[in-house]
């Protein structure tokens, strides 16, 4: 039998994994959260953009997680996708750039190019 | 559950199950693994999306594309193109999606814009046979407050002050039926659900069932909790075999969580659910027929009172509800009941959800919020009539309900209003017709439909329902007489009043609705023997216009039946006699000589 407890974790445990299928219309801001990713450092990114996008009140963007996306020598890796435009996808992220990437790119639609996978290539 | 970078739903409800979507599931599991990312991408199986018109649909995150009508050998281009090497199949994805060539959001999209999903909130997001994607998504979170938080009648409260209506057809407010059955005397106390969803062309409760089931798991316990019941009831019927597999499953899962079952999340709560399969008998979606089935007796209405609240299964106080209306509770519960009221009108509040059919672009279900008005539905959500037709008339409420003719396509969608338009709400089907429709046809059809439901127990029923066919059936035929509208509305009169339960009681709306609004084609039909729509093939005549006509024979060769003659230099002609209106002569006729009236 499960307990309140345990259904708040089943909860939290697979909302993690299948939020990204919620809700559409707003900007998803997209982290790479598989075993490479976390081991470069997911987690804290992860962390700082649910903080800024908190904090600016955001309330239409979907911050979510997903898994291994191929490229784990780049990780963390950070995909942005707001609606009607063409997915932009972050590269060796770390908090800060994070934090960048949600004021600018999220918040007033300017990409930050010096971070997108574009520029590493 | 594991973390995929990408998660590919594929609809499963009965429509696109029927276009082959197990096999393209299982053909994107085949060539994930053949390209190694199995272990990345997901493949989910999911309840209806709405735009089963489109089916087989397949939507993939993180992106969201829309992939409409997809084949089984489309699957291999999308994992190729679209999930190794990250780029979308535009030619698969559903055209209203893409705009400048790149993926609009979903709720952008005309046929999404307008709706409001409440009750089909989960259906097509989630994996209705994991129970963990139902909790993802506050499940289960509803129940758990109800039991810890609130007392009976606090829940009780909350719903009446939700405003919600049975979504079943008569629109009785929920929250009083509630506590009617709570104050109820009684040592045990049943909840019973109706998923016997008998109106032709409606599916709304199916695709519930089918992709959101435990959102009626969780409310029927709470509902057990407001009304003091410790046993509940789904009645569905045995046609809906996906409906009743992901049912099962469901309830399992629950019992293995101790969501339902005893001691629910230890707070001493018992509740526990069985299924009841039905024939799919209509009358059996009447209430006491419906109950004096689950009892194993014949599914046969009787009169009320009593009404179930006190005298229900088994004679114990009894709740039911319907699908739809379960589906609303837990978000009632966990938004709060102003959220719920906000949406709506005066006294119809909420959402509803309508499986539009017939004559129109998107068929598909959809969730509006009451006070949508016909014109939205049909022109902005539904995409208008197929082939450039004009819209004539839309019917609501099955074979209860009526028809709204064109010129009312503006008025808000509510109880009310339909009632005040000669039909009513009833479960959610939207039947809509074009030009080409013949409204005493129509009328015809649902009163075939009645009076082969009929379970025959009172006499105005069974009889009155067959005497009113013949008179349509002649009608349409060419042969009804002067006096027979007026015989119509006396039957109807009749019947309405003396019939036993409702099967009856609202068996002759569709005619009294037809009538109001298109007289003049029953006329029409009775004194010039004509059909305005050209429906009535009886009435039809094939005509050669002989000035048209160039003596060429085409027509003749074609004529199955040789009811066609003429001589080289004289106009063909057509017997009428021995025509059987088939229509091949018209299509052939090189000078289009030959018309249709
Ligand atoms: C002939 C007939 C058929 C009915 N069929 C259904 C049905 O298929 N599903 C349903 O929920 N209600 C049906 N009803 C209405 C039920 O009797 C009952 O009012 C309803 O299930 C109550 O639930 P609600 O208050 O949540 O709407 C039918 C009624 C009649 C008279
Ligand atoms: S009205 Fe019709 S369906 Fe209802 S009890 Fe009478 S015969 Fe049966
Ligand atoms: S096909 Fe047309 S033109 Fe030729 S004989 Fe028939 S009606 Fe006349
Ligand atoms: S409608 Fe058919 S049956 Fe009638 S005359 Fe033309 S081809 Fe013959
Ligand atoms: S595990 Fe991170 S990209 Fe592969
Ligand atoms: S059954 Fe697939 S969209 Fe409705």
């Amino acid at each position: 039998m499960k307990t309140l407890k345990d259904l708040e974790e089943i909860r939290k445990r697979t909302l993690d994994t299948i939020n990204l299928r919620k809700d559409q219309s707003g900007t998803r801001i997209v982290v790479g959260m598989a075993t490479c990713g976390i081991a470069a450092g997911a987690r804290p990114v992860l962390l700082a953009i649910m903080e800024e996008v908190e904090k600016n009140d955001l309330s239409d963007v979907i911050v979510a997680q997903t898994g291994c996306i191929g490229m784990c020598k780049l990780e963390p890796i950070v995909e942005v996708y707001r609606p009607g435009e063409e997915k932009v996808t972050y590269v060796k992220m770390n908090p800060s750039k994070a934090k960048r990437v949600v004021n600018e790119h999220v918040m007033q639609g300017k990409v930050v190019q010096d971070y997108t996978i574009g520029a590493e290539e | 559950m594991k973390m995929y970078r990408s998660h590919i739903m594929i609809c499963r409800g009965t429509g696109c199950t029927s276009s082959s979507s197990e096999q393209i599931a299982q053909e994107f599991e085949k060539q994930l693994k053949l390209h190694g990312i199995d272990e990345e991408v997901i493949v989910e199986r999911t309840g209806c999306f709405g735009l089963c018109a489109l089916g087989p649909i397949v939507i993939v995150y993180p992106e969201a594309a829309f992939y409409s009508l997809v084949k089984p050998e489309d699957v291999e281009e999308i994992v190729k193109e679209h999930l190794v090497k990250g780029r979308v199949v535009k030619r698969l994805l559903y055209a209203e999606t893409i705009e400048e060539d790149r993926i609009k959001s979903l709720n952008q999209v005309n046929f999404y814009k307008k709706q409001v999903r409440v009750a089909l909130r989960n259906c097509g997001i989630i994996n209705p046979e994991n129970i963990d994607e139902y909790i993802a998504f506050d499940g289960y979170k509803a129940l758990a407050r109800c039991l810890t938080e609130l007392k009976p009648e606090e829940v009780i409260d909350i719903v009446k002050r939700s405003g919600l209506r049975g979504r079943g057809g008569a629109g009785f407010p929920t929250g009083l039926k509630w506590e009617f059955t709570a104050k109820a005397q009684g040592d045990m106390k049943y909840v019973c659900c109706n998923a016997d969803e008998g109106d032709p062309g409606a599916f709304m409760d199916r695709s519930i069932l089918e992709g959101d089931p435990h959102s009626v798991l969780e409310a029927m316990a709470i509902a057990g909790y407001a009304v003091g019941g410790s046993q509940g009831y789904i009645y569905v019927r045995a046609e809906y075999p996906i409906a009743v597999k992901r049912l099962s499953i469901a309830i399992n899962q629950a019992r293995e969580y101790g969501l339902l079952g005893k001691n629910i999340l230890g707070t001493g709560f018992d509740f526990d659910i069985e299924l009841r399969l039905g024939a799919g008998a209509f009358v059996c979606g009447e209430e006491t027929a419906l109950l004096a089935s689950i009892e194993g007796q014949r599914g046969m209405p009787r009169p009320r009172p009593p009404f179930p609240a006190n005298k229900g299964l088994f004679g114990k106080p009894t709740l039911l509800n319907n699908v739809e209306t379960y589906a609303n509770i837990c978000p009632i519960i966990n938004n709060g009941p102003e959220w719920f009221a906000s949406m709506g009108t005066e006294k119809s509040k909420g959402t509803k959800v309508f499986a539009l059919g017939g004559k129109i672009n998107h068929t598909g279900l959809v969730e509006i919020p009451m006070g949508t008005t016909m014109r939205e539905i049909i022109y902005e959500i539904g995409g208008g009539c197929p082939n450039g037709k004009a819209f004539k008339a839309a019917q609501t409420g099955g074979p209860s309900g009526g028809c709204i003719p064109a010129d009312k396509i503006d008025v808000p969608i509510d109880y009310e209003t339909l009632t005040a338009l000669g039909s009513m709400m009833g479960s959610g089907g939207l039947i809509v017709m074009d030009e080409d429709n013949c409204m005493v046809d129509i009328a015809k059809f649902f009163l075939e439909f009645t009076v082969d439901e009929s379970c025959g127990k009172c006499t105005p029923c069974r009889e009155g329902t067959k005497r009113m066919l013949e008179i349509l059936d002649r009608i349409t035929k060419g042969k009804g007489q002067e006096g027979d509208i007026e015989r119509l509305e006396t039957l109807a009169k009749n019947i309405k009043a003396s019939a036993l339960c409702a099967l009856g009681q609202t068996a002759p709306n569709p005619v009294l609705s037809t009538l109001q609004y298109f007289r003049d084609e029953y006329e029409a039909h009775i004194r010039d023997k004509k059909c305005p729509a050209g429906a009535c093939q009886a009435l039809l005549q094939y005509i050669i216009a002989e000035d048209k006509c160039k003596a060429c024979g085409i027509c003749a060769k074609q004529c199955p039946v040789s009811a066609i003659s003429g001589k080289p230099k004289t106009p063909y002609v057509i017997d009428q006699g021995k025509c059987i209106k088939c229509g091949a002569c018209l299509e052939k006729c090189p000078f289009k000589a030959i018309s249709r009236g």
